[in-house]
């Protein structure tokens, strides 16, 4: 066998791959069905199954209808402790992009066995388009909230109670400058976190793989080792996915609280 | 040196912040612990406000990797 192993690149399970046909052509633009597309149509059915599974409203709740209430009732506190009272109107959008962004997360961590033929687990989540979309969604409630219930008086956000007159130009600018970077750092947390974690697991898969052709004692020696990191790491990434989807719900009723309560 | 060594070592040094990044989260959920086992009963209360600043030490962590990815992939 030759000495020569093939080039490792992780990129390369987030490349975007049309399935039904390269292209579907509408005013110029591409919109053919992707494996993208694909998941997120995965992520919404499973999604939508689960509630489903939850809402057979039985008097004494059985193990499902628990779960689901317990992911509404957590979204339900959060908004309730960020927001107050009037955090409850936004319960559907903050429930619907912590669930939708959860699952997606997660449902890109599956280990489908029938990756040698191409068809892997996608995580849509690691790409910054996908993310950045489901920032500018946020950010765009937490504007249209803002000047909706405020008017003009939504400017004073950016100025703290109490800061001396000589320092109000500055401290306005910098905090308008913080407040506009907020949807760009929302949508490149997740979007990093992601791609991070699925990096890593490939890179790990790719020792396991390699050291294996190169005999089989670097095999138990460095793919048994690689084996046990990555089954720590899928853990880890299971956590993460939690741990990202949270914090973007949080975040996001956290900026939408500035945007109803001012201070 | 080429362009594209000059490249890879950057990326290299940028992913220096990855390692800063972990004292950085480790700091706050020590913080965190540290007083909770103090004051157990309030320590709950405060969870979302760990996670706030979890998400905030890691953003940046991960802005250093990003760097990284840029100068390998992008530039």
């Amino acid at each position: 066998m030759s000495g020569e192993t093939a080039k490792v690149d992780p990129m390369h399970q987030f490349t975007i791959e049309p399935l039904l046909g390269a292209t579907w052509d509408v005013a110029g633009f591409n919109i053919a069905f992707t494996n993208s597309a694909l998941w997120m149509l995965i992520t919404a059915v499973v999604l939508w199954l689960f509630m489903l599974g939850g809402m057979r409203r039985e008097l004494v709740p059985g193990r499902w209808q628990m779960t689901v209430e317990t992911f509404t009732g957590f979204i339900d506190d959060m908004l309730e402790a960020n927001v107050g009272k009037e955090g409850r109107k936004y319960v559907p959008y903050i429930f619907s992009l912590f669930m939708f962004i959860l699952f997606a997360n997660l449902l890109g961590l599956l280990p489908l066995p029938l990756a040698m033929v191409g068809i892997h687990a996608f995580t849509f989540t690691s790409h910054f388009t996908i993310t950045g979309i489901l920032a500018i969604m946020s950010f765009s409630i937490v504007l249209l909230v803002g000047f909706w219930k405020h008017k003009l008086h939504f400017f004073s956000l950016f100025i703290p109670h109490g800061t001396p007159l000589p320092m109000i130009p500055l401290i306005f600018l910098v905090e308008l400058f913080s407040f506009l970077v907020r949807p760009f750092s929302l949508g490149l947390r997740l979007f990093v976190a992601m791609m991070a974690g699925h990096v890593l697991l490939e890179i790990l898969a790719s020792f396991i793989i390699d050291s294996t052709n190169a005999g089989a004692g670097w095999g138990a020696l460095i793919g048994i080792p690689s084996f046990a990191l990555m089954l720590a790491i899928c853990a880890l990434e299971i956590l993460v996915a939690g741990i990202q989807a949270y914090v973007f719900a949080l975040l996001s009723s956290l900026y939408i609280n500035d945007a109803e309560n001012l201070h | 040196m080429d362009m594209e060594a000059a490249k890879l070592i950057g990326a290299g040094l940028a992913a220096i912040g990855a390692g800063l990044a972990s004292i950085g989260v480790g700091n706050v959920f020590g913080s965190f612990l540290g007083s909770a086992l103090r004051n157990p009963g309030a320590a709950d209360g405060q969870q979302g406000r760990l996670f706030i600043g979890f998400a905030a030490a890691e953003l940046l962590g991960l802005l250093a990797f990003l760097v990284a990815v840029i100068l390998i992939f992008v530039a």
